[in-house]
């Protein structure tokens, strides 16, 4: 199976601020009663962008036309915290992001991300701010996200951005899904398991 | 050289490195459920893949069951249509359900070990993130995404690097009317949400050695609260005696091989650690949450924090939005807060030992006026021992309803759901904003006596007080 090479993400962002953002509010529970992943997007940050009780739009910055068709989501500290669902991040990939920059993941959903090629980088507080602003002056702004250099850039500016080295290098050569290597070891698994008695038929 | 049992058994299970430097680990057992599965099933018939190792792979549902419904088709057509697509997949690939009609069904962390397929030494790896709780056992349990699920189904492994270790000992005897679940709820506010990021946790101390299984798998449940990936508590005679005579436990000579196989895993004395934390038993309290994560909790005693009394600027801002979600008074104590409904039930606190120390208190006992109670078995079998001791009608006598084993109202993917912005006293692990199934609807973790105690009095209470509690 040929993966792409994923080397660097380009699009325009939005941010999407605050800490601890978990995975219910990313799409809440009763959306995951589904069997594919095809439309989850639509109900991206679902019970946020809607107000619950007139069914009107709120102002998340979902909501906001200036940043429709953004494919680069800021955040806050601890992103994709909370159940392990993977409909979170298909949510987001399938709304159209491309890539997440936040001062860092909860475990599972950073996996989860990588696992659909969809990258997720850390960068200091102070320096998506400094994107935020950017976007926010002029939401035309276009962002890049280098994996190789490590670095985004945008309105001329550029910050330093940190990612995990086993997932930095499984994007930018073309082994983010880990599905075909794990079957090429299928012989080796036969022997492992056959060292442990539970393990039989 | 020392080892701890997550070396141990990470080793025992390491098939090779892989090219990014993560290690294809085998994954012994399987665990799959309704709502994370199909997905993983689509992907593999896209790719023309089979299941690796169908008899490691065990299913049950549990999530979008109704708890009042017994006969299908369910109301909701999209339940169904849950259920239809397991069946067919388990039938499909060979995959033990342990559909409804098996009367083995149930919340998938609580029949893994109720079964026996839970063991020590062994990894595990479950499309849910509470699969931490099968770590009671000495077993390396991970909760994983739907992608990782079809790895795991197509090559009984998955990619993984390794994870540090911490050591959280608690040493001593809790206090009257402390429970697992306020250890579990303690550790979490000593290390934050996050504060588990990158860890494995290992649960020791003589707090743990005294703990029953039940107990030590409230605390394993909800590691993965504090962020931790796995955590597990070394095997023992207590872990042993649990698993003799289950369905899947080995049997006669294979029992005593086994035995001592499981005796090999547990962590070598002088064994190094990332990290040691310690923790005085005494020091626990009743705790309750008072926010919308579980790392907001205090104890029944403390007042509800303040945003003058942050400690940081982050701090300060998850307060307010805490407590303008939580519609709570700042400063004020959480005692005296009224509450809507009470839920028992849970993979954190839906096992036998929960009603039977619920029924133990609440005998005699009325649910106060208004309050809407529900008990909710984590599976069948549970559900029988507890009307075999008559719990049920305790509990139902009390003013509770007694139903069908599930998640229930743990993240309410089925009818079992808060309505507008009900606060709900609830034994599961869960108080995130929506988590019980209104997007205004407000949650308090505690543990189930604390649940009981606020089920009968109205509003949240200490249960010491309430039930005259003097030793456990
Ligand atoms: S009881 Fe709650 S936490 Fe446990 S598996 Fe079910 S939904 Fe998840």
């Amino acid at each position: 199976m040929a993966l792409a090479k994923i080397t660097s993400v380009t699009g325009r962002a939005v941010n999407v601020p605050g800490n601890d953002i978990d995975t219910d509010r990313i799409i809440p529970a009763r959306f995951m009663k589904c069997v594919t992943f095809d439309g989850l997007g639509e109900f991206l940050f679902f019970d946020v962008r809607k107000d619950t009780t007139t069914g009107e739009n709120t102002n998340h910055p979902l909501n906001d036309p200036r940043f429709k068709g953004a494919t680069i989501l800021l955040s806050g500290a601890n992103f994709g915290c909370g159940s392990s669902r993977e409909h979170a991040p298909q949510a987001i990939a399938k709304y159209g992001f491309k890539a997440i920059i936040a001062e860092n993941f909860a475990e599972i959903f950073f996996g989860n991300s990588t696992t659909l090629g969809m990258p997720c980088v850390t960068a200091a507080r102070e320096d998506i701010a400094k994107i935020a602003a950017a976007i926010e002056a002029n939401p035309q702004t276009e962002v890049t996200i280098d994996l190789e250099k490590l670095e985004v850039r945008f309105a001329g500016q550029s910050v330093k951005i940190a990612q995990r080295e086993s997932a930095r290098d499984a994007l930018v050569n073309g082994r983010w899904d880990a599905i075909g290597e794990l079957i090429d070891g299928l012989p080796d698994v036969k022997q492992t398991a056959a060292k442990l008695p539970y393990m039989a038929a | 050289m020392a080892k701890s049992l997550f070396q141990k058994v990470w080793d025992a299970h390491s098939v090779r490195k892989l090219a990014n430097g993560q290690t294809q680990l085998l994954i012994g057992t399987h665990l799959i459920h309704e709502v994370t599965s199909p997905q993983a099933f689509g992907m593999l018939r896209d790719l023309g893949l089979k299941v690796a190792f169908p008899h490691r792979t065990f299913a049950t549902v549990d999530h979008i069951v109704p708890t009042d419904q017994f006969v299908e088709p369910y109301a909701d057509p999209l339940a169904q249509a849950m259920m239809d697509e397991l069946r067919k997949n388990c039938a499909d690939y060979g995959v033990t359900f342990f559909d409804r009609a098996s009367g083995k069904q149930g919340i998938v962390h609580i029949v893994g070990p109720e079964q026996g397929i839970t063991q020590p030494g062994t990894t595990i790896a479950c499309g849910d993130s509470h699969t931490s709780t099968h770590g009671a056992f000495g077993a390396i349990a991970f909760g994983i995404g739907t992608s990782q699920v079809r790895d795991v189904l197509a090559t009984q492994t998955m990619a993984l690097g390794a994870l540090k270790v911490r050591r959280i000992e608690v040493n001593g005897k809790l206090r009257a009317g402390v429970y697992a679940k306020d250890v579990i709820l303690h550790i979490i506010r000593l290390t934050g949400v996050n504060g588990g990021t990158g860890f494995a946790y290992e649960y020791a101390g003589s707090t743990f050695d005294a703990f029953t299984m039940e107990e030590r798998m409230t605390v394993c449940n909800m590691s993965i609260e504090g962020g931790a990936r796995v955590g597990y508590v070394n095997p023992d005679e207590t872990t042993f005696a649990y698993l003799n005579g289950r369905p899947y436990s080995p049997k006669g000579a294979e029992w005593d091989a086994a035995v001592a196989r499981w005796k090999s895993y547990a962590s070598d004395p002088g064994a190094t650690y990332d990290d040691v934390i310690k923790i005085d038993a005494a020091d626990i309290a009743p705790s309750v949450t008072w926010g919308i994560n579980p790392g907001q909790g205090i104890s029944i005693t403390e007042n509800i924090p303040s945003p003058e009394t942050a400690t940081s600027a982050d701090d300060k801002a998850g307060i307010i939005e805490a407590l303008e979600y939580m519609k709570l008074p700042a400063g004020k104590p959480i005692k005296g807060t009224k509450i809507n409904v009470a839920f028992l039930g849970s993979c954190t606190n839906g096992r036998l030992s929960d009603f039977q120390e619920v029924a133990k208190y609440i005998k005699g006992r009325k649910v106060a006026p208004g309050v809407k109670a529900i008990a909710v078995p984590g599976s069948q079998i549970v559900g029988l021992q507890c009307e075999k001791l008559g719990l049920d009608k305790i509990l139902v006598e009390a003013g509770f309803e007694w139903r069908a084993a599930g998640c229930s109202m743990c993240l309410a993917m089925n009818p079992d759901k808060l309505i507008g912005d009900q606060l709900c006293a609830s034994s599961s692990n869960r108080n995130f904003k929506g988590r019980q199934g209104s997007t205004t609807g407000r949650t308090i973790l505690m543990s189930p006596v604390m649940v009981a105690a606020a089920a009968v009095t109205g509003e949240v209470s200490d249960a010491r007080e309430v039930f005259h509690v003097t030793n456990n």
